[in-house]
């Protein structure tokens, strides 16, 4: 239910904001692309729509301040909350030869946080006395109203009706708070409304991720500040990444220059590319422990078979036209090499080298999710087993934006030292 | 050019190249060292090239090639796709080992590639990630020729080929026709005794081809180079040759060759004019058809052939 909500509140941002943006804002643009008339199945017709970019992402932490009720948005805004303060309920009960008697419960519904004392309350008249509970928001809590009733479960009492209507074992009434089932054998259990925002233990607030992340940053965690963790993880990416690189670059051209090598590799690495190596992380932990080596072996391992290919395919991909002009204006083998083989095959070993990065760095994760004594893997798993989820989602952001970072210096660095790349 | 002019008046054995490139750079030279009797001109004696397939069959791309071309000489080569030229061309360069027969450069024997036979290939032959200037001076940088030396070259040569504006662009900035006289530039900076020329101006428009076509007409009178030009053009061979050679497949053979006098009147004059010369129409009929022929002949649709 909440779900759909969501779903059709997304939807209408996308739509009104498509509406007004396109149709309503949108001037006129005067370039070459709005003079064509067709743009459906023109590819190069399209491009991406910076403002719905930027909507999109104000929609993204819009719509999750209001499902966590965020102090950064007007609170007309927030989805109907979870209840919290005092209500009340009736309970009608009966035993067997006498007249129903009604009594009232009042029950304070107190944030997680807060635990509140049950207030005092006027037993009342008749043999069923009012009763008063302390409830937490989103749990819900079995009410024993005969307990302090004249004639009880075991007098043979029992509660036929909540509000005035009928209720059985098993059968639930909804009250203007919340909703009293009655459990199997006849104990009211109320649950306070739960609203329609995320518990904070599944889905805290912006802000209270941001306040965790400026603590974490000031105070660290785990005995390491948050650039540690962080240092650690890159650390040990740059390493392997490394690694990789200066042993598959050479196997690579070596397998791209001799046929020796070409047979005596090619059912290694054809056999080790595939293997995810997140597959290996047991293997490594069983062989080399779960410090930094069998952390450095595996992205060694994962950096160095997409490293081997990259610097493969950049050697096989070389046209022969241009070895055989090297060869026609006199170059020797080591020039060719040198100036032919290795520029031409750089375009393919950076594409190959950014592969590898996002694949070390998706590996690191897991191996520190695995076992690390620090690490940003660490760092989410080690919150998600204390249930700080505000952690965890900081530590998932921060990932993301480390890895988005990694692949925009990787594309500066390609468009800054291979500016040929694709115009052969 | 000096460097060049050094190595080969030097006496019987010479190291052309420095000695540490690669194994095989002595070169003998004939036994009366003359530059005079050096210049000899390439000589193809025989020559048959065989490939075996993996089906146990074997196609003969050329067989019993026999050609004689003096130094200076222009020579173009015609003929039906199939025909091997492109294989003769890759024999004379040095990629491929005749399977019978030899070639004689200026009295040695041809083993393999080297800087005395330049190569212009039909495009994407240039380094890409090399400026211009820097692709032109690649063979002199090769042999390791002094800095100023090769500055001196590379300027001169791109000026001749009317790149002066554009010395210091990528070349994936030029056109396709001045990437083609990039390419020209490149192979004349080394100073080549014979250029090769594998359907140099094929990818070009037309208009651009007939621009390039005077520019290989200019730098052939102006260097002296001897020069085979590959084409499927058959315009573009009457102009371009000085002597040309129509080939016929299965196998490749010379077919018939002439020697015509398009090549000298089209240096430095409207190659428009040439072709109203009153041979030029009768030559082009005649090759064409012959072409025309073999090409039917292949496809096995000639009249009268079953």
């Amino acid at each position: 239910m909440t779900g759909l909500f969501f779903l059709a509140i997304y939807v209408a941002i996308f739509v009104v904001s498509a509406f007004v943006v396109t149709r309503v804002l949108q001037k006129t643009a005067k370039d070459y692309t709005s003079l064509k008339t067709v743009t459906f199945g023109d590819e190069s017709a399209v491009r991406p729509n910076r403002i719905a970019g930027v909507v999109s992402i104000l929609t993204i932490f819009v719509m999750w301040g209001i499902f966590t009720g965020s102090s950064l948005l007007p609170s007309f805004l927030h989805a109907p909350g979870a209840f919290v303060g005092t209500t009340t309920f009736t309970y009608t009960a009966q035993v067997p030869g006498q007249a129903p008697d009604d009594a009232t419960v009042t029950v304070v519904v107190h944030p997680r946080g807060a635990p509140a004392e049950a207030p005092e309350v006027t037993p009342g008249d008749g043999f069923a006395k009012d009763d008063s509970a302390t409830i937490a928001q989103w749990r819900s809590g079995l009410i024993r109203v005969d307990a302090n009733d004249e004639l009880k479960k075991s007098d043979g009492a029992e509660v036929i009706a909540i509000n005035g209507q009928k209720i059985a074992p098993g059968g639930t009434v909804q009250t203007v708070d919340g909703a009293v089932t009655l459990s199997d054998k006849g104990t009211p259990n109320f649950q306070p409304a739960r609203g329609w925002q995320m518990e904070p233990l599944y889905l805290p607030a912006p802000e209270v991720v941001w306040t965790r992340t400026v603590q974490i940053m000031r105070e660290g965690f785990r005995n390491f500040t948050l650039l540690e963790h962080l240092g650690f993880s890159l650390f040990r990416v740059i390493v392997g990444f490394l690694l990789g690189a200066v042993v598959g670059i050479p196997l690579g051209y070596a397998m791209g220059l001799s046929n020796w090598f070409r047979g005596w590799f090619d059912p290694i690495v054809e056999f080790m590319r595939p293997v995810p190596p997140l597959a290996l992380i047991p293997l490594v932990i069983i062989w080399a422990g779960i410090g930094e080596a069998g952390k450095i072996i595996l992205l060694f391992l994962a950096a160095l078979w997409i490293m081997a290919i990259a610097a493969r395919s950049g050697v096989s991909g070389v046209k022969i036209s241009k070895v055989h002009a090297a060869y026609s204006l006199g170059a020797s083998k080591w020039q060719v090499m040198r100036y032919v083989i290795i520029p031409n095959s750089l375009p393919e070993i950076f594409t190959g080298a950014r592969v590898a990065m996002g694949v070390c760095w998706g590996t690191v994760v897991a191996a520190e999710l695995v076992a690390a004594e620090q690490g940003a893997g660490m760092m989410i798993m080690t919150a998600s087993k204390f249930q700080n989820t505000d952690i965890v989602i900081m530590g998932i952001i921060l990932i993301g934006v480390i890895g988005f970072g990694i692949d925009m210096l990787m594309r500066a660095a390609e468009r800054f030292l291979v500016p040929w790349k694709g115009k052969g | 050019m000096v460097w060049a002019g050094a190595c080969r008046a030097a006496p019987a054995l010479t190291i052309c190249r420095d000695p540490e490139t690669e194994a095989g750079s002595f070169r003998p030279i004939a036994p009366h060292g003359q530059k005079a009797e050096m210049m000899t001109g390439l000589s193809i004696d025989n020559l048959s090239m065989r490939f075996d397939l993996p089906d146990g069959g074997h196609v003969q791309a050329l067989q019993n090639v026999t050609l004689d071309l003096k130094a200076g000489e222009l020579l173009s080569v015609l003929g039906p796709s199939g025909c091997g030229k492109t294989t003769l061309l890759n024999i004379v360069a040095g990629f491929l080992a005749p399977t019978g027969g030899k070639m004689t450069l200026n009295g040695h024997q041809i083993t393999g590639p080297d800087a005395e036979r330049g190569m212009v290939f039909q495009q994407g032959a240039l380094f890409e990630w090399m400026s211009v200037r820097e692709n032109v001076g690649f063979g002199p940088s090769m042999k390791g020729m002094p800095k100023n030396d090769k500055a001196e070259t590379v300027n001169r040569l791109l000026d001749v080929v009317g790149l002066q504006d554009f010395k210091e662009k990528a070349v994936y900035e030029l056109s396709g026709g001045m990437q083609q006289r990039v390419a020209l530039a490149r192979c004349l900076a080394n100073d080549p005794d014979v250029i090769l020329m594998d359907e140099p101006l094929g990818a070009l428009d037309a208009l651009t081809r007939e621009k390039m076509q005077s520019l290989v007409l200019k730098l052939w009178k102006e260097t002296g180079k001897t020069i085979i030009l590959i084409t499927h053009s058959v315009e573009e061979a009457l102009l371009l040759g000085e002597r040309l050679i129509v080939m016929a497949p299965r196998p490749g053979r010379i077919h018939k060759e002439y020697r015509l006098p398009f090549a000298e009147l089209g240096v430095n004059a409207d190659l428009r004019e040439v072709k109203k010369h009153p041979q030029f129409g009768p030559r082009r009929e005649e090759i064409l058809n012959m072409i025309w022929d073999m090409e039917e002949e292949i496809m096995g649709t000639k009249e009268g052939a079953a």
